[in-house]
């Protein structure tokens, strides 16, 4: 049995945060779990699946974060617990429903997580998703370890139930991402039976008096916050400074304040129910300092809320001096670190912390002499054959034609490894709903070609509504599908196109070529590998007009190293390999870039390296003296 | 030892540095410590460099991010990125494990900038710390069956360590936790490769 669906609890065990969460959800009795995947919140619900062998709960992958939510919602309209998961990007997707939802209210507890990314370290933005929480006026809880994102998941299902309401947790990268010994507790019998009272609709009418009641709720969070125990205040009664954090700052805070010998001096005042602020718990505090640095990740939402607490007090409380974002001491973009917690209050105490010696003579001996490492695809990735297609046809074409991105690992393409050719990326779908756009400009002069790509999760997650309305609109688009049969960026979670779900159950798998041939829109399907064939019939369709799709299907090459390997033993013939005099200027390292295959400096000729080939043979073609052999395996 | 005691492990996508830390964390847990784990630290799959940082102690459960120039080892998968991490977390008492095998950047494959010499890696560590390990793994990772035996082999180097509190013996144990049967023993061997090395290293 999974230490996750261990049933009796009271054992310390290694978590990572994220399994944190879903065990927390599991001690709550959740019954159903619904999400989308994306870094750093995809273990949530993966965990989640594995305790679904064990336990009666329902887990599933969505298509799309609105319609997790949706679906988990129904399970709260009938009085069962629920736990929807996303990164912070997915807040934006489910934010008009979550906004009329929290008018009508629920009934089973129902739980938002957010795992937020701050400095993007596997997003295409920075976001602090905690802004969601005071527009849909819901509670919000901010764990900083493991144990608590555990204890704070558990405990948000009886909160949601006390107001009637959702309540979101805001986990970080950071905690999702960390794994520390946890404490977990027994699971509860899992035993109710959904129905739905038809007598107790669900809608937002009367409008104002549905806001007023949700604002009602709101302060009855706050009341329940005041006692909270995952508000702690560590320090001396009168700090000479006061520290008021949430998530990881907090405990890179508490690092930091050891390490400058200042436990006598600073006090700490840990904040978990982050909103509503807990005003009379803040005003204690704040009556007992008159400096208070705010320790958080991204926006400035503690310290603006404590802020105008302080400014409604004015009379009483006097001015204080505040350190945080306002005042530049804690950057509101990138993530916080304990270098940049001992910074600050090295600078606030006047005490010069930096091992700068070492620092700087180390920094002296290495110069500019460690080459950054530039993202990339695989290697045998099918992106670099379907990006290096795409680059040659748009070059024949010789239009300045240009890739409308998309959300997926081949994302990258905006990089050396995709030839740059992708020039514009955004929400998920978005690049179809731009290539739509771009489609009707040639009436006024517009005459580039513009190439759209997408991923198979990604066109179904909302790719689809674009190319409807291209067809309907008769919009001169041209759809490149990257089907690799995954959701690969995000660690291979299953999607409507590939025949089984998050359960594992065999379902029938939606043919993404059929769905847009009952649009309407012409298809065909090629080999990425095969770049010459490709790029030809990219070339050919370029020139057509309407909406037009090509597949270009390969599986994902980690997939592929998985499920058998690849079928060539790859070497560079030396001999025939003209090394800087080549004509080609050296076109298979300098702009092919596999990492497979490497400059051997000492001779000044290609090699291949047999530590990273994995033997896909796209290369072979890309040498015009065909120096890059391919042989069976 | 030190309290708490903060090990980098640093690498390229690929290597295993996230297994290789997950496992040391199981030993050490079992070995009683309050054990921190900061998982993955950039694109792990994509060609990109990834950190764990693991900090093991008796008292406290920890951040997930070691304050600066504070890591008693340093374990790099790979060379570059040893030396990357070096300013940053590096000390005067600093212990490397390193594996002598490069992996080229793509910027380096396409002659935009150059990988420094390996030895003068070397080298620098070596000006900068108290030791450095200096390990032909992955051609020892290959002959064990493939690349992917390389995080094992420094698992097992690290462990092996004068001093370090988790075992060679204390990793086996939990490999059959985290291996299928048929990988546990391949794997246990790569551990006790990797304590050879350390063993019959010399300076
Ligand atoms: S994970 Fe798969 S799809 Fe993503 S870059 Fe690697 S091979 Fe390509
Ligand atoms: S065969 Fe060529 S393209 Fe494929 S992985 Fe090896 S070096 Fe890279």
């Amino acid at each position: 049995m999974g230490i996750i669906s261990h049933r009796s609890g009271e054992i310390d065990v290694l978590l990572q945060g994220n399994e944190a969460i879903a065990r927390g959800a599991l001690e709550a009795g959740v019954l159903f779990c619904a999400g989308y995947p994306g870094n750093p919140s995809s273990e949530i619900i993966e965990t989640l699946i594995e305790a679904s062998k064990e336990l009666p709960i329902y887990v599933e992958w969505s298509v799309n974060e609105k319609v997790a939510l949706e679906a988990a919602t129904a399970a709260s309209f009938s009085g069962c617990r629920a736990l929807v998961s996303m990164k912070q990007n997915g807040v934006n997707v489910i934010s008009d429903f979550l906004i009329h939802l929290t008018l009508s209210g629920i009934k089973g507890g129902l739980v938002l997580v957010t795992c937020d990314d701050p400095s993007g370290v596997s997003s295409i933005n920075e976001e602090d998703a905690r802004a969601f929480a005071p527009l849909a006026e819901i509670p919000l809880l901010e764990p900083s370890t493991p144990q608590e994102a555990l204890d704070m998941t558990r405990w948000a299902f009886e909160l949601s139930e006390q107001i009637g309401n959702v309540v979101m947790v805001r986990s970080l990268t950071r905690i999702s991402h960390t794994r520390t010994n946890v404490k977990i507790n027994d699971l509860p019998d899992f035993e109710t039976t959904p129905r739905f009272d038809t007598n107790a609709p669900f809608h937002t009418f009367p409008v104002v008096e549905k806001h007023k009641k949700r604002q009602k709720k709101l302060d009855q969070a706050m009341e329940m916050f005041e006692t909270s125990s995952f508000n702690r205040y560590k320090g001396p009664t009168e700090p000479e400074l006061l520290i008021i954090g949430s998530g990881c700052a907090r405990s890179y805070a508490t690092e930091a304040v050891e390490i400058l010998g200042l436990r006598e001096r600073v006090g700490i005042l840990h904040l978990g129910t982050t909103w509503p602020l807990p005003k009379d718990l803040a005003t204690r505090h704040l009556r007992a300092s008159e400096r208070v640095l705010f320790a958080e990740d991204v926006d400035p939402f503690i310290e603006n809320s404590v802020k105008a607490l302080a400014a409604d007090l004015g009379n009483e409380l006097g001015t204080k001096e505040f350190f945080g974002k306002a005042s530049g001491h804690i950057p509101s973009t990138g993530e916080t670190s304990p270098a940049l917690l001992l910074e600050v209050l090295g600078e606030i105490f006047h005490i010069s912390w930096k091992n700068s010696f070492y620092r700087e003579k180390i920094a002296a001996l290495i110069g500019d002499a460690t080459p950054p490492r530039e993202f990339g695809f695989c290697p045998g990735c099918p992106h670099r054959g379907s990006y290096y297609a795409i680059k040659t046809a748009l070059a024949w074409d010789d239009r300045d034609g240009f890739v409308s991105g998309d959300i997926g690992c081949y994302t990258l393409g905006i990089f050396p490894t995709g030839f740059s050719q992708v020039k514009s990326v955004h929400a998920m779908g978005s690049g179809l709903g731009l290539a739509s756009g771009f489609g009707k400009l040639e009436k006024f002069g517009f005459d580039q070609p513009v190439v759209t790509v997408c991923g198979d999760s990604t066109f179904f997650h909302s790719g689809f509504p674009a190319l409807v309305n291209a067809k309907f609109n008769d919009s001169d688009i041209l759809l490149l599908i990257l089907d690799n049969s995954a959701t690969a960026m995000t660690g291979f979670q299953p999607h409507p196109g590939t025949g089984t779900n998050a359960i594992g159950d065999r379902v029938e798998p939606i043919d993404i070529e059929a769905v847009c041939r009952s649009l309407g829109v012409d298809v065909i399907s090629a080999d990425p590998y095969d770049t010459e064939e490709t790029a030809r019939i990219i070339y050919d369709l370029i020139k057509r007009t309407g909406p037009r799709v090509l597949v270009l299907r390969r599986k994902c090459a980690l997939v592929q190293g998985r499920e058998g390997g690849f079928p060539y033993k790859m070497r560079v013939d030396q001999e025939r390999c003209k090394g800087e005099e080549c004509g080609c200027g050296r076109y298979c390292t300098r702009i092919f870039r596999c990492p497979g295959l490497i400059w051997d400096e000492p001779v000044q000729k290609a090699k291949v390296d047999e530590v990273i080939c994995v033997g896909c043979g796209i290369c072979a073609t890309v040498c015009p003296h065909s120096a890059i052999i391919r042989e069976e395996k | 030892m030190m309290d708490p005691i903060n090990i980098v492990i640093t690498g390229v996508g690929g290597q295993g540095n996230v297994l290789a830390s997950q496992i040391l964390g199981r030993a050490a847990l079992q070995q009683g410590f309050k054990t921190t784990i900061g998982e993955t630290f950039g694109l792990s799959q994509r060609g990109g460099g990834v950190m764990s940082h693991i900090r093991l102690s008796e008292k406290n459960n920890y951040g997930p991010l070691i304050p600066p120039n504070m890591a008693h080892i340093i374990v790099g998968l790979e060379p570059l990125e040893a030396l990357r991490v070096l300013p940053e977390y590096g000390n005067e008492d600093t212990l490397f494990v390193v594996n002598a095998r490069p992996i080229y950047p793509l910027n380096v494959i396409a002659g935009d900038v150059k990988y420094p010499d390996p030895k003068w890696i070397r080298q620098i560590l070596i000006e900068s710390g108290k030791r450095v390990f200096w390990l032909e793994a992955t051609q020892l990772a290959l002959e064990l069956g493939g690349p992917i035996m390389l995080n094992m082999i420094m698992l097992g180097a690290l462990c092996a360590l004068p001093g370090f509190p988790v075992g060679g013996n204390d990793i086996k144990n939990v490999l059959k936790d985290v291996f299928s049967q048929s990988k546990v023993k391949q794997n246990s061997k790569a551990v006790d490769v990797g304590g050879d090395l350390i063993q019959t290293h010399e300076d």
